[in-house]
C-alpha cells in the first residue's frame, strides 16, 4: 500500500466550491486558441512516424494550461507547431478564430535554453519585439522598463545577458515575450535548465506575473509538481503516437502557494498524473488507451 | 599581448587552487604550469609569451656567436704564402671557404713549410648574425637604393601595405555581404558556393599573367591577385561563420515578430559579427602570403622587389631585416585589430569603455541635454558596482556573474 492510498485522498475529479467557481468563470471567457485535430507525421527510414495524433483542445482567455507527458510524447513538437516554428501535417490551430502559420508576435515564446541576444543589454532585449513592430524608441524604452519592473530586474537594465544568472536570464526572456503583449505566451520547459531552488522561486514569480498581467499561458513541462502548482488545466499526452490521454481540471484552490503541495487535492492530482504517465511508460498494454480520455 | 584568452582569467586564476579535488596534493605553482586545459597564471603567461620570441632568438645567437656551433666556413684573414702552388692555391684573403678546403690548403702549406693560412670560423653569408641584421634594420632605411630609380625600404613597405590594403578591402566589400547571404539563404549558397569552391582550388598566382595582360603593369594586377587569393576563401568562411549562428536566437526573434529582413539585420549580422571580425583577422594574414607572389608578377614592386634586389646583391642582412619587417607589420596589425576588437564587442569582453565614450560624446554634443539619464550608457559603470545585490525573491544562488 502506498502512502497516498493510506492518506485516503479525495478524488481528483472532486472540485471544491471555490474551484468550481473558478472553472465556471474560465468557461465564460472567450476561446483564445483552438487546436483542432493537430497531427504531425515525420518521414523516417522505417516509414512514416506519427509524432502527434489528433490533438484537440481549447485555451480560454487568461487560462494557465500545461501540457505534460513522458519524453517522446511530442509535447515540444506541439508547442513549436503552435509557435509556427514547425508545421503540422494535419488539423489546424486558430487564434481568435484566425488560422496561424508563420511565427509571429501574437504567440510569444520562452524557450528552455537561454535565447537572449548576447549583444543587446537587458533593456534592449526586452525592447526587441517592440522595435521589430516599429515602435518609436523612447516609447519602447519606457515600456521595456515597465516590463523589467514586472519581473523585478529594473536595476539590471544595462547589463549584458552574460552577466546574469540563469534564473535572471529567463525572467528577462519572459519580460521580452510579454512586452509584445502576445495573445498567448508559450513556455517550453522554461525552468528545465535551472537548479531546484531557483526553479521554485521562478514558479512563484511566474504565478505572480500571471495574476497581475492579462496573459494566457501554454506551458510545457515534464515536472508533475510544476504542472499542478501552476495550471488551471493539464493536458496529459501519451507517447507513440503523441495523443491526449486526459485533460485534468486541477482541483487546487487559487491563489496557489507551496504549502498546497501536501494538500489532498494536490496529491490526488499528482497520483492521477503518475498513473497516466508512468503506468504507460512501464506497461504498454493494448487496452491502455481506454483510460478516461476527456476530449475538449 | 600574446595571450588573448577569455577575460575572466583573473577569476579563474584565484579559484584554480580551490578547484583542485579535496585531498589532492597542494597545487604548487609548478603544477599549475602544466594543468590540463586550465589558463596559465598571468605572470607565467606573460613570461611564456616573451619566451616565444626569446627562445628562437637565443638559438640564432648561439648559432651565430658560438664558434664551434655549426660555422661550416672559414673566413680567411691571412692567405699565408700565396706563392706555394697546389690544388687549393686559389684561397685568398677575405674569402669564405669551406672548413675542409681551409684544412687541405693548410696541409699543402705545411708540406712546403710555408706560412699557414689564418682565419676564423664563419657562417655562410645567408645567415648573418643578429647584430648585423639589427644594423641592417637601421641602415636599410637610411642607405639610398643602389640603383637609381629603385625604392627605399620604407617606400617599398608602403607600396606593399597599399596593395594588401586595397586587395583586402575589395575582397571584404564583396566577400562579406555575399558570404553572409550564403550563410543565411540556402538559395544564395547553392547559387554561388559550388563555383566559389571550384575557383578556390585554383592557386591565385595562376591568374598572374592574365591579370597583367588585362590590367597592365602597376598595382592593379597585384591587388587583383590579393583579391582572388582571399575573396573565394572569404565567401566560404564567412558563410560558415554565419551559418553557425545559434538557430535558437533566430527562432526567438521570429516569435518576437521579426520578419526576414529584420532577422538578417537585427539577429544574424550582430550575432556573427565578433566571429566575422576574427575571420577577417585570419584572412588578412593570408593576404600577406599572396603579397609576395603578387609583387613578383609583372613589374616587381614593394617589399618583395626590395628583398629580391638585396638578395641579388647578396645583402642578406637587408633581406632578413625586410622579412622581419613584414613579420612585425603583420604582428602589429593583428594585435592592433585584436586590441580594437576588445572594445568593439563589449558583450563578449565586458569592456564597454568605447560605448561609454560614445555616450559621453553624445551627451556633450546634445547641448539641450535631451538625453534621458536612464537611457544613458554612462550609468553602466554605476550599475556594475551595485550589481551583486539580488533583486526580489531570488534564491541565494541567484547571483549575478560579473565578468
Amino acid at each position: 500500500m502506498s502512502v497516498e492510498d493510506r492518506l485516503e485522498l479525495p478524488s481528483y475529479l472532486h472540485h471544491s466550491e471555490e474551484v468550481s467557481a473558478r472553472f465556471a468563470e474560465i468557461r465564460k471567457q472567450p476561446v483564445v486558441m483552438r487546436l483542432s485535430a493537430v497531427s504531425r507525421q515525420f518521414e523516417s527510414a522505417q516509414g512514416p512516424v506519427l509524432a502527434l495524433s489528433k490533438i484537440s483542445f481549447d485555451v480560454r482567455k487568461r487560462e494557465f494550461i500545461s501540457v505534460i507527458g513522458p519524453s517522446g510524447c511530442g509535447k515540444s513538437t506541439l508547442i513549436r507547431i503552435v509557435a509556427g516554428l514547425e508545421t503540422c501535417t494535419g488539423g489546424s490551430i486558430t487564434i481568435d478564430g484566425k488560422e496561424v502559420g508563420e511565427p509571429a508576435a501574437d504567440r510569444g515564446m520562452v524557450f528552455q535554453g537561454y535565447t537572449l541576444f548576447p549583444w543587446l543589454n537587458v533593456k534592449q532585449n526586452v525592447m526587441f519585439g517592440l522595435k521589430m513592430k516599429g515602435m518609436p524608441k523612447p516609447k519602447a524604452e519606457r515600456m521595456a522598463m515597465d516590463w523589467l519592473d514586472v519581473v523585478g530586474l529594473t536595476s539590471f537594465a544595462n547589463h549584458y545577458p552574460a552577466q546574469l544568472s540563469g534564473g535572471m536570464k529567463q525572467r528577462v526572456a519572459i519580460a521580452r515575450a510579454l512586452a509584445n503583449e502576445p495573445r498567448i505566451l508559450l513556455m517550453d520547459e522554461p525552468f528545465g535548465a535551472l537548479d531546484a531552488q531557483t526553479r521554485g522561486s521562478m514558479q512563484a514569480h511566474l504565478l505572480k506575473i500571471w495574476e497581475t498581467v492579462d496573459v494566457t499561458i501554454l506551458f510545457i513541462t515534464h515536472d508533475l509538481d510544476e504542472a499542478i502548482y501552476l495550471s488551471d488545466r493539464i493536458v496529459v499526452l501519451g507517447a507513440h503516437p503523441g495523443r491526449i490521454l486526459e485533460i485534468i481540471d486541477v482541483p487546487v484552490v487559487r491563489p496557489r502557494h507551496t504549502d498546497q503541495f501536501l494538500s489532498g487535492h494536490f496529491l490526488a492530482t499528482k497520483k492521477r498524473l503518475e498513473q497516466l504517465i508512468h503506468h504507460r511508460e512501464t506497461s504498454p498494454k493494448p487496452d491502455a488507451g481506454k483510460l478516461g480520455v476527456v476530449a475538449a | 599581448m600574446t595571450h588573448d584568452g577569455p577575460q575572466r582569467e583573473p577569476v579563474a586564476e584565484t579559484s584554480a587552487g580551490a578547484r583542485a579535488p579535496a585531498g589532492a596534493k597542494p597545487t604548487g605553482p609548478r603544477r599549475r604550469l602544466l594543468a590540463v586545459r586550465a589558463p596559465l597564471p598571468p605572470r607565467a603567461s606573460l613570461v611564456a609569451g616573451v619566451l616565444a620570441f626569446v627562445l628562437p632568438f637565443a638559438a640564432w645567437c648561439i648559432v651565430s656567436y658560438v664558434p664551434f656551433v655549426w660555422h661550416p666556413l672559414v673566413h680567411v684573414r691571412d692567405a699565408g704564402d700565396v706563392n706555394v702552388p697546389g690544388e687549393y692555391s686559389y684561397v685568398a684573403v677575405d674569402q669564405l671557404v669551406e672548413l675542409e678546403v681551409f684544412e687541405k690548403r693548410n696541409l699543402e702549406l705545411a708540406k712546403a713549410h710555408a706560412k699557414p693560412l689564418a682565419g676564423e670560423r664563419a657562417n655562410p653569408v645567408f645567415l648573418p648574425a643578429p647584430h648585423e641584421v639589427a644594423r641592417a634594420f637601421y641602415t636599410a632605411f637610411t642607405t639610398p637604393p643602389l640603383r637609381k630609380g629603385d625604392f627605399w625600404l620604407h617606400e617599398s613597405l608602403l607600396q606593399s601595405c597599399q596593395v594588401i590594403f586595397w586587395g583586402f578591402v575589395y575582397s571584404a566589400l564583396l566577400g562579406l555581404p555575399l558570404g553572409i547571404l550564403c550563410g543565411t539563404f540556402s538559395l544564395f549558397s547553392r547559387l554561388s558556393e559550388p563555383f566559389v569552391d571550384f575557383v578556390r582550388y585554383m592557386p591565385a598566382p595562376v591568374f598572374g599573367a592574365l591579370a597583367v595582360a588585362v590590367l597592365g603593369l602597376g598595382n592593379e594586377p597585384k591587388i587583383t591577385i590579393i583579391f582572388i587569393g582571399t575573396f573565394f576563401q572569404m565567401v566560404l568562411i564567412v558563410a560558415n561563420t554565419t551559418r553557425s549562428v545559434d538557430g535558437a536566437l533566430l527562432q526567438a526573434a521570429q516569435t518576437l515578430g521579426a520578419n526576414r529582413f529584420q532577422l538578417m539585420k537585427s539577429v544574424v549580422i550582430p550575432a556573427a559579427l565578433p566571429s566575422l571580425y576574427r575571420d577577417m583577422r585570419i584572412l588578412l594574414g593570408w593576404a600577406w602570403t599572396y603579397l609576395v607572389v603578387a609583387e613578383l608578377i609583372g613589374e616587381k614592386s614593394g617589399i618583395s622587389a626590395f628583398l629580391y634586389q638585396e638578395q641579388r646583391y647578396r645583402h642578406f642582412d637587408n633581406v632578413y631585416a625586410g622579412i622581419v619587417m613584414i613579420g612585425i607589420i603583420g604582428l602589429v596589425t593583428d594585435q592592433a585589430l585584436n586590441f580594437v576588437g576588445r572594445f568593439l564587442f563589449p558583450w563578449e569582453t565586458g569592456n564597454n569603455s568605447l560605448f561609454r565614450l560614445f555616450g559621453q560624446l553624445k551627451l556633450a554634443l546634445s547641448s539641450r541635454g535631451a538625453a534621458t539619464p536612464e537611457a544613458d550608457p554612462i550609468n553602466d559603470s554605476q550599475v556594475l558596482e551595485r550589481m551583486p545585490i539580488a533583486p526580489m525573491t531570488d534564491a541565494p544562488e541567484e547571483e549575478a556573474h560579473v565578468s
